[in-house]
């Protein structure tokens, strides 16, 4: 194996390990949205125009 | 009408997408196609397209899936009827219906094969075939009835057919259950098993000592394989020079993300209003490369290295050939392989039908909202439909034929098609403004600033060039095989075009249906 192929394995692999750490914690960290009520403005109508 | 469902919790909905995504793709493809396309060269391209169309689009998939829930609707036509602003608009969304169907019925094919060789390490049966891959190249090809049409509905090989009822009824069952109590209880927790499952195998590949009758096939040499950017005679630039690494790299990023298939779309419209989509969409592709480049990159290829060498993982076989010959053969060597053989298939088993159970979902989602009938109902059709399918692909076995005609166009025609529309409706119908509007609801991260420049130029042009490239490449290849008659034998391609268009038909009279009952729902 060559210092490019380990540089490569390293820095993807590490870097996939690092981003789903990263989301864990954010996902486990945050407290999931409480439904709440709306404001009129809130109100999304559906309408695009 | 039936109360609406939702995902019980966030993690659930991750796991399930993230379930959805990881599949036989990302074990058996992903190390073949970088072993193929030069290891580590194949990282550059692969990551290019991961950043630019893979996590943008999902994000896009996720936030539009919603965008649509919170309307009310939990199917793609429904979904695209609503963003195009014509009833035309359902026949687009379709795609995404029959996509994930169609796919569903060789799938469950390869789902069963997964199955039966876990089962077969289990019980020692497939430890007694020994180290000779001729040996096990012809257990695999007699086992699916790879040589003969027909050769599974003979009482010597109906055995494949049991393993293929289990999963059928698996997978009817959990998607009868519904999305909380089925699909995302389920993936609750087989995806953490997988994971575990996974870790064991590559503790064991990675320990394993050189070959001793060829001291250089060892571990290390084999992540060299996997990993160095360049081979003997060849410069980094002159592999990023063929244009064939970009379109294969794309292709396995959208084939593992589970981009543009209609799965996301169809998962996120069950997130509640508010639910965050960035974090979620983020979070579920980060786990689908975890289980990609860390755990599906480790462990084929190196190990294939240490027992079979450098000509075999120089010319690696297919996606079945790696899976379901290659690598029995590497575990009939290793020490404790039975064990490491039923953990390595039984984990292939668990990724394949966390995918297949997605893939039913949109086309009951459309049942259900569009026939107004209830899951019973739904199931029932698709149970139907979705047997006549897997019945044609398992009478049809010989050579795969059947089996590799609904691959390409379905997984890899209409996924580009089907992506393309996606990106183009999120940027530019719905408009970037609103479509990135969408994405921040609820997010809990920060957004790239790039983002809507990413979505609304980089991914769609990307795309349309990739897909001209492709179309070019394989399309002629691909007509000349339907119009061309075998000189003998039934014409298993053209059946399978015709296969297709029945199933397209039997949706456009659904989906026509359902356009009639939004109608009177949506009175202009």
């Amino acid at each position: 194996m060559t210092p490019a192929g380990w540089i490569i394995m390293i820095l993807a692999c590490g870097g996939f390990i690092g981003l789903l750490v990263w989301c864990i914690h954010k996902v486990v960290a945050t407290p999931e949205a409480a439904e709440h009520l709306h404001a009129q403005t809130d109100i999304d109508t559906g309408d695009r125009e | 009408m039936s109360k609406r469902e939702y995902w019980g919790t966030r993690v659930g909905a991750i796991l399930a997408v993230t379930g959805s995504a990881v599949g036989l793709g990302n074990f058996l493809r992903f190390p073949g196609q970088a072993a193929k396309y030069g290891g580590g060269a194949f990282l550059i391209p692969y990551l290019v397209a991961f950043l630019v169309v893979g996590l943008p689009m999902a994000m896009a998939e996720w936030a539009l899936g919603r965008w649509g829930g919170r309307r009310g609707h939990n199917s793609a036509p429904g979904i695209f009827r609503m963003l195009l602003g014509s009833r035309k608009g359902a026949y687009v969304g379709m795609i995404g219906t029959i996509m994930p169907l169609m796919i569903y019925m060789y799938y469950l094919f390869v789902e069963a094969w997964c199955l039966s060789y876990a089962w077969d390490y289990l019980t020692g049966h497939f430890g007694r075939l020994g180290a000779d891959l001729a040996v096990i190249e012809d257990h695999f090809l007699t086992l699916v009835g790879a040589r003969a049409n027909g050769a599974l509905f003979t009482p010597a090989a109906a055995r494949m057919l049991l393993f293929l009822g289990l999963c059928f009824v698996a997978n009817t069952f959990l998607i009868y259950r519904g999305i909380t109590r089925g699909i995302e209880k389920f993936c609750n927790l087989a995806m953490p098993l997988l994971v575990v499952c996974a870790l064991v195998v590559l503790g064991r590949v990675l320990t394993l000592p050189a070959n001793p009758a060829h001291p250089e096939q060892s571990v290390v040499n084999g992540l060299g394989y996997m990993w160095n950017p360049t081979k003997p005679g060849e410069t980094l630039w002159s592999a990023l020079a063929n244009p064939e690494i970009w379109l294969a790299a794309t292709g396995q990023i959208f084939f593992s993300l589970s981009v543009g298939f209609g799965l996301i779309l169809t998962y996120a419209t069950y997130l509640k209003p508010n639910d965050d989509v960035a974090l979620s969409s983020v979070t579920a592709c980060a786990g689908n490369e975890f289980c990609e480049v860390v755990l599906g990159g480790m462990i084929a290829i190196p190990a294939a290295f240490v027992f079979l060498g450098p000509a075999v993982v120089q010319n690696p076989p297919g996606t079945f050939g790696l899976g379901f010959v290659t690598l029995p053969n590497v575990f009939n060597q290793m020490p404790l392989g039975s064990f490491f053989g039923f953990l390595f298939f039984f984990l292939l088993f668990l990724a394949a039908i966390t995918s297949s159970l997605s893939m039913l979902q949109p086309s009951i989602s459309l049942l259900e909202e569009g026939l107004k009938i209830g899951r019973r109902a739904s199931v029932s059709i698709l149970t139907f439909v979705t047997l006549a399918g897997c019945f044609f692909v398992v009478y049809f076995s010989k050579d795969f034929t059947a089996l590799d005609t609904l691959d390409f166009w379905m997984a890899n025609f209409f996924i580009f098609i089907f992506a393309t529309i996606q990106s183009v409706v999120f940027a530019w119908v719905l408009g970037i403004g609103k479509g990135m509007e969408e994405i921040r609801r609820g997010a809990e991260i920060r957004l790239p600033r790039a983002l809507p420049f990413v979505l609304k130029y980089v991914s769609p042009v990307y795309l349309l060039a990739i897909f001209a490239l492709w179309a070019w490449k394989n399309l002629p290849e691909r007509w000349q095989a339907i119009v061309t008659l075998p000189k003998e034998g039934p014409p298993v391609v053209l059946l399978s075009v015709v296969l297709i268009a029945a199933v397209v038909a039997f949706f456009s009279m659904i989906v026509a249906a359902a356009n009639r009952a939004w109608d009177k729902e949506e009175p202009s």
